[in-house]
């Protein structure tokens, strides 16, 4: 039977680390999804923590994933909130048209 | 376990919560609010003193640290975050910006620095991080009726949570592939060079350079520079570059200082890409903060040449470095917070123009910092730039060091077109010269030591040269 390893899990990691990279760099249209793709690398973050903890037997990888996940909710809050000031400030969230500071 | 040595954290965040309950509590305590922040800071500072004779130990089993290092860096954040705090007030009263949260939010990301300062493990170096990055984003967005300001806090939003996913990440692997979130633990396991562990230390390099935004990695800083509003950018200029090289020194000197061999490269690189693209970049620049930001972007340049070097001394430089620097800048935003006429400040160049003819003292204080910024002797900037020299030629990296000389020289061009401006272009009307007491003092004490730092260098250097980390 196919055994499922730490490999395996750190590909995966890696995978959803790259599509969240992708994401933001390539992303031209809303900057509510540069948030989700932030969201995503701290998820494949998490899943890279979690496994490397249960490999090596190790708590702290799995208490370092709580408190990532309670530093995203933040973020994410903050992160919303610049956006709707932005978004009564300007009118629009396109990505492609914040370039009001330029020089 | 002894929390005497965390006292100054306790501290201050019970300070915190205090002012927040005062201003939720207390109508119209916006100045009240203030003033008790810059005595909590005043306070803090005695406070981080007490603790300076201590020598290296740990709290928390080894995951915090206090040693010279972590003291020093902490009473240079400290006193910069007073003088910040004094300097700014006519600015924010102006802008309309004075609210209690603002100094709240200013303690909690020096709450945040101190955390990250003293971190020996990467949970509590990520905690402290977050905490200084998530006030940082609300402080840069401060001015919210401002499309600018709005803009600089989304800017920065972004590009600082796509720098801590990197890091995060990098801390993910250097986790597993060494069994321990402990920088002690780690340096002791990452002798058998796994591939894991290199890669990881790539990672937290790249986050960290975009913290302290070192080219490549420096896109967000000249935005987010010109759009806060300028006490902000004060702020962003001068504080968390200090928390974050001395993150830099930490990571580099004690988990990974047996990859010394993969991460100088890195360096160098970086530091190199840095210093040219600093001196290049400014020149075209009309707005004095997008300038001061390419010209931060230089100076973390030659800081870190100091670190690639691999030396104590080249630690120390570094260090010297970054408070000269600290000082620079509170010097020169002192000086276009005097930019006032009317209610709104001035950040173009050409509102310079003809400055000596109506402000003879307030102009020589500019010439006095631009001078240091390009590092003309004898003033405090050369000092800096040259204990880096002899620090990266005495480990004969003497291309590294020729490069920052070139670009020196280089960047001396755009200041020294400041110069000629203000003192050979025609003039404009009269700024206003009615300025607080605690912008005046700061802009005196500032350029003083900028201009006196030749006559009694040993002070600094002493304190400086107790930094051993190696």
């Amino acid at each position: 039977m196919f055994e499922i390893g730490l490999g395996h899990y750190l590909t995966l990691g890696a995978i959803i680390f790259t599509i969240g990279l992708i994401g933001i760099f390539l992303n031209r249209k809303n900057v509510i999804v540069l948030l989700m793709s932030i969201e995503l690398i701290l998820l494949a973050v998490n899943i890279n923590l979690v496994s490397f903890s249960i490999f090596i037997n190790d708590l702290s990888g799995q208490i370092f994933t709580l408190f990532i996940l309670t530093v995203a909710a933040a973020e994410a809050a903050i992160g919303l909130a610049i956006i709707v000031v932005y978004f009564r400030n300007a009118g629009t969230i396109r990505v492609e048209e914040i370039e009001k500071l330029k020089g | 376990m002894n929390l005497q040595l965390i006292f100054p954290e306790i501290y201050l965040s019970l300070s915190i919560m205090f002012l927040l309950m005062i201003g939720v509590f207390k109508k119209d305590s916006d100045n009240l609010v203030y003033n008790l922040s810059i005595l909590t800071l005043i306070v803090l500072l005695a406070l981080v003193i007490n603790l300076f004779s201590i020598n290296e130990s740990f709290v928390f089993s080894e995951s915090y640290k206090i040693d010279t290092l972590s003291s020093f860096m902490k009473v240079l954040t400290i006193v910069s975050a007073i003088f910040v705090m004094i300097s700014s007030f006519i600015y924010l009263k102006t802008l309309k910006i004075l609210k209690i949260e603002y100094p709240i939010l200013i303690l909690s990301s020096i709450l945040g620095m101190m955390v990250m300062i003293s971190s020996n493990d990467l949970i509590v170096f990520y905690l402290g991080l977050e905490l200084q990055s998530l006030a940082l984003y609300v402080l840069a967005s401060f001015n919210r009726d401002n499309v600018l300001s709005s803009e600089a806090g989304l800017k920065y939003f972004v590009l600082s949570a796509l720098s801590s996913g990197l890091l995060l990440y990098g801390c993910s692997l250097v986790y597993g592939f060494s069994g321990s979130t402990n920088f002690t633990y780690i340096a002791n396991t990452s002798l058998d060079m796994k591939y894991g562990i290199i890669f990881g230390l790539v990672f937290i390099i790249v986050g960290l350079a975009f913290k302290i935004s070192a080219v490549p990695f420096h896109m967000w800083a000249p935005d987010v520079y010109e759009g806060s509003p300028t006490a902000v950018t004060l702020f962003f200029a001068a504080l968390p570059k200090v928390a974050a090289l001395t993150v830099f020194i930490r990571f580099l000197y004690t988990p990974f200082v047996n990859l010394i061999d993969q991460w100088q490269t890195i360096l160098i690189f970086l530091s190199i890409a840095s210093m040219v693209f600093g001196a290049i970049a400014a020149i075209g620049q009309l707005n004095l903060k997008r300038l001061i930001a390419y010209s931060s972007i230089g100076h973390m340049g030659y800081a870190l040449a100091g670190l690639a070097s691999g030396t104590n001394q080249g630690i120390q430089s570094s260090v010297t470095y970054i408070t000269i620097y600290l000082i620079m800048t509170l010097a020169f935003f002192s000086c276009l917070f005097m930019l006032r006429k009317k209610n709104i400040f001035y950040e173009k160049i050409e509102d310079l123009s003809g400055l000596s003819n109506n402000h003879p003292i307030l102009s020589i204080a500019l010439l006095i910092v631009l001078f240091s910024l390009a590092g003309i002797p004898p003033l405090a900037g050369f000092f800096a730039k040259f204990y880096i020299f002899m620090a990266v030629i005495k480990q004969s990296m003497y291309f590294l060091a020729i490069v920052g000389f070139l670009s020196t020289v280089v960047a001396a061009f755009y200041y020294l077109r400041l110069i000629k401006i203000i003192y050979f272009d025609k003039s404009k009307e009269k700024f206003e010269t009615d300025h607080n007491f605690g912008l005046k003092l700061t802009l005196a004490i500032s350029t003083l030591i900028l201009a006196l730092y030749f006559i009694y260098p040993g002070i600094l250097n002493e304190i400086v040269s107790k930094i051993i980390i190696i």
